[in-house]
C-alpha cells in the first residue's frame, strides 16, 4: 500500500513538474478568433462574422458602436481583439484571422500596407493628457512635474503609438521624465493610474473621459499635444472583403463619428 | 507483461506526443542560428537574462527560507485549519498568474491591505526589483512546497524516531536527519521552483510593471519582443527553452525514470 501511496506522490509530482516547466511557453497567447461564415437560409444573405483588430484605446467607443452597426446590419456581428496597436500588427504578420484592422497611429499601420486589402482612412484623432489618481497625491500641475525622480509615472512602452507620442510631447518641452514602468498598452497605463498605484501616467483623452470619475485628468495645452490619427482598413486576408469593407466606411458616417466625438476623439 | 497496443490508444497517443512537440519544432525550426550568439549578447538581452537571474535566485532563496519550515508544519504538525494553509500553498498554482498580479495589487500594493504599513517602513514594491521577486515567489513557492510535504509525508517515520530516542530535539532531526534524507526531493522541489520563478510573467507584468534593467525579466522580454523583432523573440525564446530541458536532463533521474 504504502508503495503505491509513494508511487502515486511521485506520478503527481512529475505532473506538476511538467506543468511548472510548460507555464512560461504558454506565456503569451494570443486572441485568434478565427470569422466564420454561414449562409443566412431566411433571407438568402450571407452573414458574417467580422474579427476587427482595433488600438486598445478604442475599446469603449466599439463596444458601443458594435450594438448601434449589428442593430442596422443584420447579417453582421463584429468580434472586437483589442491590443496595443504594435501587438495587433504583429499578430496580422503571423496571419492570425481577422477581417478589418483599426491602429492609433499612421507609421504603425504603413507597417503593414501589403496586407490591407486598400488605402487606409483615418477614422478620428485623438490628443494626449495627464491622469493621477483622483486624489492626486503627487500634486501634478504641468507636463514639468513628470521629471520629479521621486514621482511614480507609468507611460506606455515605446514600442506601442501611445508611448511614442507621449515621449514626443516629453521630448518637445524638455522634461527628463523617467518612467517606473512601461506597459504593453495605453490601457494598461491607465489601469495602474486607477489602482492608485501610479501617481501620474500619459494616456488619450478619450481613456481618460471613459474612467470618468476614477481619474482626475491634468490637460496638456494643445500647442504641447500630439495628435493621433486613427487609420483603418479592411484587411486582404479576410473572408468577408464586402463585410468588411461596409464596416470601414460606416466608421467615417455621421453616426459612427457621433459616437466617436461622443466618446472625446477628435472628427479626422 | 508485454502488452500489445490497440490502435484506438496509439493513435490519439501519437497525436498527443505531437501536439507537444510541434510547437518546440518550431522553435528549433525558426531560431537564427546563424546570428544567436549575436542576438543573445544584446545588452536589451543580457540584461534581462541578469535580472531574470537576480529574481529567480531571490526566489528561490526566500522560497527554501519560508517553504521548508512551512512544508515539515504541513506534513508533521496536525495543527487546526491545516487543510485551509494546504488550500492556501495550493491556491496560486492553478490562480491565472495575471490574478495574482491583481491580488498582490489589492494585498501589498500601495493602496493594498499592507500598503500604507509597508509605504511607511519605506518599502514600495509595484514596479520594483524587489515586487518582481514577490510577484514571482507567490506563484513559484508553493511548487517547493508541496513537492516537499509529499516527500515528507512519504518519508519512513522511523528515522524520526530513532533520533528522538536518542535524545535530539525536532530542530535537530530535522537537520541532521530528515533533511539529508529529502535532498533529492529538496533539489527537485527547489529546481522546479526556480524554473517556474525563471518562466514568471503574469504576476510579473502585472504586479511589478514593465521596465528594462528593474523589471523587465526575460519573459517580458520574449513578449515584447514579438511585437517589433519576432526573430529575437524566438531566439530568446530558444534561451528558455534550453534552460528548462536543462533542468529536466539535470533531474532525469527522478522524472524520466518509468514508473514500475
Amino acid at each position: 500500500m504504502r508503495h503505491h501511496a509513494k508511487l502515486a506522490a511521485r506520478s503527481l509530482l512529475a505532473l506538476t513538474a511538467a506543468t511548472a516547466l510548460l507555464v512560461p511557453l504558454a506565456a503569451c497567447g494570443s486572441d485568434d478568433t478565427s470569422s466564420a461564415g454561414t449562409d443566412d437560409a431566411a433571407t438568402g444573405e450571407e452573414s458574417a462574422t467580422l474579427t476587427v483588430l482595433a488600438a486598445a484605446s478604442l475599446t469603449d467607443v466599439f463596444e458601443e458602436a458594435k450594438e448601434v452597426y449589428e442593430d442596422a446590419n443584420p447579417g453582421t456581428t463584429l468580434e472586437f481583439s483589442f491590443a496595443g496597436s504594435q501587438e495587433l500588427v504583429a499578430q496580422v504578420e503571423q496571419g492570425a484571422p481577422a477581417d478589418v484592422l483599426v491602429t492609433a497611429d499612421t507609421p504603425t499601420m504603413d507597417g503593414v500596407a501589403d496586407e490591407t486589402a486598400v488605402d487606409p482612412v483615418v477614422i478620428a484623432r485623438n490628443a494626449l493628457t495627464i491622469v493621477t489618481p483622483p486624489d492626486n497625491p503627487a500634486g501634478v500641475a504641468a507636463l514639468a512635474d513628470l521629471a520629479d525622480p521621486d514621482l511614480r509615472l507609468v507611460l506606455a512602452a515605446p514600442e506601442v503609438p501611445a508611448g511614442r507620442y507621449g515621449r514626443q510631447i516629453l521630448e518637445a518641452q524638455g522634461v527628463e521624465a523617467t518612467p517606473d514602468s512601461e506597459e504593453p498598452n495605453v490601457r494598461a497605463v491607465l489601469g495602474k493610474v486607477q489602482l492608485g498605484e501610479a501617481d501620474a501616467g500619459l494616456v488619450y483623452v478619450t481613456d481618460a473621459t471613459a474612467a470618468g470619475d476614477g481619474v482626475a485628468t491634468v490637460e496638456i495645452p494643445e500647442d504641447q499635444n500630439v495628435t493621433a490619427e486613427y487609420p483603418a482598413a479592411p484587411l486582404a486576408d479576410s473572408a468577408h472583403p464586402e463585410a468588411a469593407a461596409d464596416f470601414v466606411a460606416w466608421l467615417s458616417s455621421a453616426e459612427a463619428q457621433a459616437l466617436l466625438t461622443g466618446a472625446g476623439f477628435q472628427a479626422p | 507483461m508485454r502488452v500489445r497496443a490497440p490502435l484506438t490508444l496509439v493513435l490519439p497517443a501519437v497525436l498527443a506526443a505531437g501536439f507537444l512537440a510541434v510547437p518546440l519544432l518550431g522553435i528549433l525550426a525558426d531560431a537564427p542560428w546563424s546570428d544567436l550568439v549575436g542576438r543573445l549578447t544584446e545588452p536589451a538581452v543580457t540584461e534581462a537574462l541578469r535580472l531574470s537571474l537576480l529574481v529567480s535566485g531571490w526566489t528561490l532563496l526566500f522560497s527554501l527560507l519560508f517553504g521548508i519550515p512551512l512544508a515539515w508544519l504541513l506534513a508533521r504538525v496536525d495543527f487546526p485549519g491545516r487543510t485551509v494553509v494546504r488550500c492556501l500553498v495550493l491556491l496560486p498554482m492553478v490562480l491565472p498568474p495575471t490574478v495574482a498580479g491583481v491580488a498582490l495589487f489589492q494585498g501589498v500594493g500601495r493602496r493594498g491591505l499592507l500598503g500604507g504599513y509597508l509605504e511607511s517602513l519605506g518599502v514600495v514594491l509595484p514596479f520594483s526589483t524587489a515586487g518582481a521577486v514577490v510577484a514571482s515567489t507567490f506563484v513559484a513557492m508553493p511548487f517547493l512546497v508541496i513537492s516537499l510535504e509529499g516527500a515528507l509525508a512519504g518519508l519512513e517515520p522511523q528515522y524520526e524516531e530513532a533520533a528522538a530516542t536518542m535524545g535530539a530535539g525536532p530542530l535537530h532531526t530535522l537537520r541532521l536527519v530528515t533533511l539529508p534524507m529529502l535532498a533529492p526531493s529538496l533539489m527537485a522541489g527547489a529546481a522546479l521552483c526556480w524554473a517556474r520563478a525563471l518562466g514568471e510573467f503574469g504576476a510579473t507584468i502585472t504586479f511589478a510593471g514593465n521596465l528594462p534593467g528593474t523589471t523587465q525579466t526575460l519573459p517580458l522580454k520574449v513578449y515584447l519582443l514579438l511585437q517589433d523583432d519576432p526573430t529575437g523573440a524566438t531566439a530568446v525564446s530558444l534561451l528558455l527553452v534550453a534552460v528548462a530541458a536543462a533542468v529536466l536532463f539535470a533531474l532525469r533521474g527522478r522524472w524520466l525514470r518509468p514508473l514500475r
